[in-house]
């Protein structure tokens, strides 16, 4: 590409290591509350009626 | 909107939307990516490293986007109560502190060939890195306070009062003389740059917005039900402490 070849790929790739990172920390918060949340008796007031 | 500011119909609604807004950003970003490294040409005197740009002016835009996001937030906690805008304040400031570091680190890869240093000390850079701190701040503070709606009026009132560092970070550029350029897409005179290099540019920033908003959405519902787990949580808890006094009423 050019002698700053280095520089734009570090670039780039450190942006998609960052974006990765938040989703799967978002994905993995997920999977741990729904896991938590199961562990309770379903109560009317509590649940998301529409889902 | 009053709708959809409900718990209830707000995690209805995100369980609809997260799967469409992810397919349609990543589908953008990918077009985005494609124009930046294989349509954009060169600058005449940046050369290649002004594919930075499509990255690093997409974080930079959406870390002040984030926070103002987070400021009206804000208003919504201390002014109406409301749950959901404290749900959505927390949930904002990680994806903030990120794409403000995203900001941060890519401009630094830029300067060194650029301009020779990794970091200066000028008005815009400084700024941003208050901003950084901030957002890191805001973090540290919800995760002190063990009382969720005490957290959350104290984070509102230090998201309002870091505000004034939004139009500090939009002119520096010009109210001090700084290294770093003046702006060049969103100004009185519209914007200074070619066309084929402005709209992979454009392109970029929309596919970044929706990843932006995707995330959020998603991190806006973990809260949600983090929420829901604590209430379930004392619940039980209640509950259990409620069976021995019963029983020992009826001995």
């Amino acid at each position: 590409m050019s002698d700053h070849a280095a520089y734009i790929l570090a670039a780039y790739g450190l942006t998609v290591i960052v974006v990765l990172g938040v989703i799967a920390a978002i994905v993995i918060d997920r999977r741990r509350i729904e896991r938590a949340l199961e562990r309770f008796p379903v109560r009317g007031a509590e649940t998301d009626n529409r889902s | 909107m009053l709708w959809f500011a409900n718990p209830a119909n707000f995690l209805w609604l995100a369980n609809r939307l997260i799967p469409w807004l992810a397919g349609l950003s990543a589908a953008i970003l990918a077009v985005g990516l494609y124009l930046a490294f294989f349509v954009a040409p060169a600058d005449y005197q940046q050369g290649d490293t002004v594919r930075i740009m499509f990255i690093h002016v997409p974080a930079a835009w959406l870390s002040m986007f984030c926070y103002g996001l987070m400021a009206l937030a804000a208003l919504g906690t201390l002014v109406w109560r409301h749950p959901l805008a404290d749900a959505a304040q927390q949930a904002a400031a990680p994806l903030g502190a990120a794409f403000t570091f995203i900001c941060l680190v890519t401009g630094s890869l830029w300067g060194k060939p650029m301009w020779g240093t990794w970091w200066v000390w000028d008005a815009r850079l400084t700024s941003v890195l208050v901003l950084f701190i901030i957002y890191l701040g805001l973090i540290a503070l919800w995760r002190t306070i063990e009382e969720p709606a005490l957290a959350g009026r104290a984070a509102a009132i230090l998201t309002l009062v870091g505000c004034v560092n939004l139009p500090i970070i939009k002119f520096s550029v010009d109210w001090w003389n700084t290294l770093h350029q003046p702006a060049s897409v969103f100004r009185l005179g519209g914007p200074t740059i070619h066309p084929s290099m402005l709209w992979p540019l454009l392109i970029m920033a929309l596919g970044a917005t929706l990843l932006f908003v995707t995330l959020h959405l998603m991190a806006t519902r973990n809260e949600i039900l983090r929420r829901r787990l604590r209430r379930l949580s004392i619940l039980a808890v209640q509950d259990r402490r409620a069976v021995p006094t019963a029983e020992g009423a009826r001995s």
